[in-house]
């Protein structure tokens, strides 16, 4: 075969996921840009170059300093639960991830497990969250069980409806986003290399320190971006567990398409792309992933 | 450059590894001189293994003892030993810098980086891989890999070095290199050197005591020179390669393929004998090996000189007498009947 029908042959077949990738993801993206920069009114939008979308967005935001305009004061808060978010899956998915690596030895224990983990996506996100109403409510198990245990005297009002809740709910559907790719990159890790920092004196904590967490970057990088998209552009969880009372970045875009304001709905939505891009490019500045695609 | 360095004999005793109810080393006893270059030699699942892991502190001792000078250190953990270890294929950690991961023990006792650094230095430069410092492990070739994992596992001034099958991962024109800058090293530090190896001649031309291990036990322990030639066993005559395992009347001997002479029925034979006929003849360059098929058994080998074999002129299909010098065999415990031929390695 000569070259060129070589090279023809390589884009025929990548040219269905080409096909798919551009359909559907690149030409609503451009649209919404597109979107983003008409006009409109109340009820309808007008294909006429505007930037009201933005400029309604950041309304007296200049104005208001050195007070917080709504939309900062929003993305703050986004920010905050999402560090949060991160932050827990991290703690909480790097240790099942070693667990799973270094303490359960056999493989089909491992593949038995990481199933195990797997168990909580059979249902539905919705309703993943929804079960933990009756245990988080005022009359819920947990509030019954402290009362009954006489631990306090009323119902804990934080425990549903609260950043707590948002915060739980997001935790707990997202976790196992972290562990996968952590555990790729530590089962990765040549278990001589463990041996090796032992016999030059290391001690558990110095191998984690040295050795384990620098050869898992990777990974934690790549569940790191999982969270954080996914985190950033949320309104279901962030609505439903805080009983429609939290403002996020994902709720504006979804308030503003209820209102059938499009541009400004697009606007927004470009404006958390930019956002989430350049907190996933700073992430990927730390860690070069691509050693591990 | 050489640093000073102290060193200490090994002595194993009664030293027990089981695998839930497998035995893979069978109480065995060594005592290994410092400052001597050590070879455990043996076929895979031999225990060799097991027993350097057990020394070095990466397993756990089921019976026995291990002392290292007049130390016991069966419990302790292995940087408390002085012993230190390199391993198959090395373990350089791959994120760090030569210079780092020569610096490690260092940097685990929380010695100053200046310090740690110069110190790596020193050893790089024993190792001849100064220029190198700054480069990751998967930059370099795998005789430079295996210098940078000497000079890591030498940074903690260790009395005894544990080396795993350290030439297995290098082609073979590499192997001979790396094998004679170890014997160097180990001359010039004057450290006691225990070696895993499978391969007979890496053993014979690295050891001053060669260890060969069979089924968790020791078959044989000697000087490479004695071992050869005075094999006890029919495992270590087939194992150390070059020798013939002959059965006569009743009993085994080994003899060295270059020690069985061929003569034609016609010839007055002195010693003890085997008929049988010339099944192939090899010209090797430096010798002509010729194969005998024996009646009734399998064949044996005889390595004739050219000029002999040139005199002689043997053609396939002739019958000859093999014998030797009663003197230069040696007689084996193995009560095994069979006529078995020597592993085609020998040389």
């Amino acid at each position: 075969m000569t070259q060129d029908r070589k090279t023809f042959v390589a884009w025929l077949q990548a040219a269905p996921m080409m096909l798919v990738f551009a359909l559907f993801f690149l030409l609503p993206l451009l649209f919404v840009t597109i979107v983003s920069a008409w006009d409109y009114n109340e009820y309808e939008m007008i294909p006429a170059f505007s930037l009201r979308g933005y400029t309604d967005t950041f309304e007296g935001c200049i104005a208001d300093l050195p007070n917080l305009c709504t939309i900062l004061k929003t993305y703050l808060n986004t920010l905050k639960l999402c560090l949060l978010t991160w932050g827990l899956t991290l703690l909480i998915g790097f240790t099942v991830a070693y667990f799973l690596a270094f303490h359960v030895r056999s493989k089909t224990w491992q593949i038995v497990l990481t199933l195990l983990c797997t168990i909580p996506f059979w249902t539905s996100n919705v309703i993943r969250m929804i079960a933990w109403i009756p245990l988080l409510g005022r009359n819920g198990l947990v509030n019954r069980g402290l009362e009954g245990a006489g631990l306090i005297k009323q119902p804990l009002e934080w425990l549903l409806f609260s950043e707590f809740s948002v915060v739980l709910a997001l935790v707990h559907l997202f976790t196992f986003f972290m562990v996968v790719p952590i555990f790729n990159s530590m089962i990765r890790i040549d278990k001589r290399l463990i041996e090796a920092a032992y016999d030059a004196g290391a001690s558990g904590w110095q191998t984690l320190v040295n050795v384990i967490i620098p050869l898992t970057k990777p990974g934690i990088v790549i569940g790191s971006i999982f969270v954080i998209t996914i985190v950033m552009g949320d309104f279901v969880t962030i609505g439903v567990m805080g009983g429609q009372q939290i403002a996020s970045a994902g709720k504006i875009i979804e308030s503003r398409l209820n209102a059938l304001q499009f541009p400004a709905a697009a606007a927004n939505a470009v404006i958390l792309l930019g956002v989430t891009i350049l907190i996933i490019s700073a992430l990927t500045r730390i860690v070069d992933i691509r050693k591990e695609l | 450059m050489v640093r000073m360095t102290t060193t200490a004999a090994l002595e194993l005793v009664q030293l027990t590894k089981m695998y839930g109810g497998v035995t893979a080393v069978d109480a065995i006893n060594l005592r290994i001189p410092a400052g001597s270059y050590c070879c455990l030699l043996g076929p895979s699942g031999c225990g060799k293994t097991s027993t350097l892991r057990m020394v070095a502190g990466h397993e756990s001792v089921t019976s026995g003892d291990i002392l290292v000078g007049p130390k016991n250190v069966t419990d302790l953990p292995p940087a408390d030993r002085s012993t230190a270890m390199m391993f198959q294929s090395y373990a350089l950690f791959p994120h760090l810098s030569v210079i780092d991961n020569v610096g490690f023990a260092l940097k685990m006792k929380g010695v100053a980086k200046a310090v740690r650094h110069a110190e790596a230095r020193k050893l790089l430069e024993l190792v001849d891989m100064q220029p190198y410092a700054a480069r990751l492990p998967g930059q370099l070739s795998g005789g430079q890999q295996q210098r940078v994992a000497l000079a890591r596992a030498l940074i903690t001034s260790p009395q005894i070095l544990l080396l795993d099958e350290p030439l297995s991962a290098l082609d073979p024109f590499l192997r001979l290199r790396m094998r004679a800058e170890l014997k160097k090293l180990q001359r010039e530090l004057g450290l006691t050197f225990i070696h895993v190896t499978h391969g007979q001649d890496e053993a014979m031309a690295l050891a001053d005591i060669v260890v060969l291990m069979n089924g968790g036990r020791i078959e044989q322990q000697g000087s490479p020179r004695d071992i050869f030639n005075h094999p006890r066993t029919e495992f270590t005559a087939k194992f150390i390669g070059g020798h013939n395992v002959i059965a006569v009347g009743g009993e085994t001997f080994a003899v060295r393929v270059d020690r069985l002479m061929l003569k034609r029925p016609s010839e007055a034979v002195a010693g003890p004998s085997v008929a049988g006929t010339i099944s192939e003849v090899e010209y090797q360059g430096t010798y002509v090996r010729v194969v005998i098929a024996i009646e009734g058994g399998p064949e044996i080998s005889a390595q004739v000189t050219e000029t002999e074999f040139d005199a002689a002129n043997y053609a396939v299909g002739e019958r000859v007498l093999a014998t030797w010098d009663p003197a230069q065999a040696s007689l084996l415990k193995s009560t095994s009947s069979a006529i078995v031929r020597s592993p085609e390695k020998a040389a």
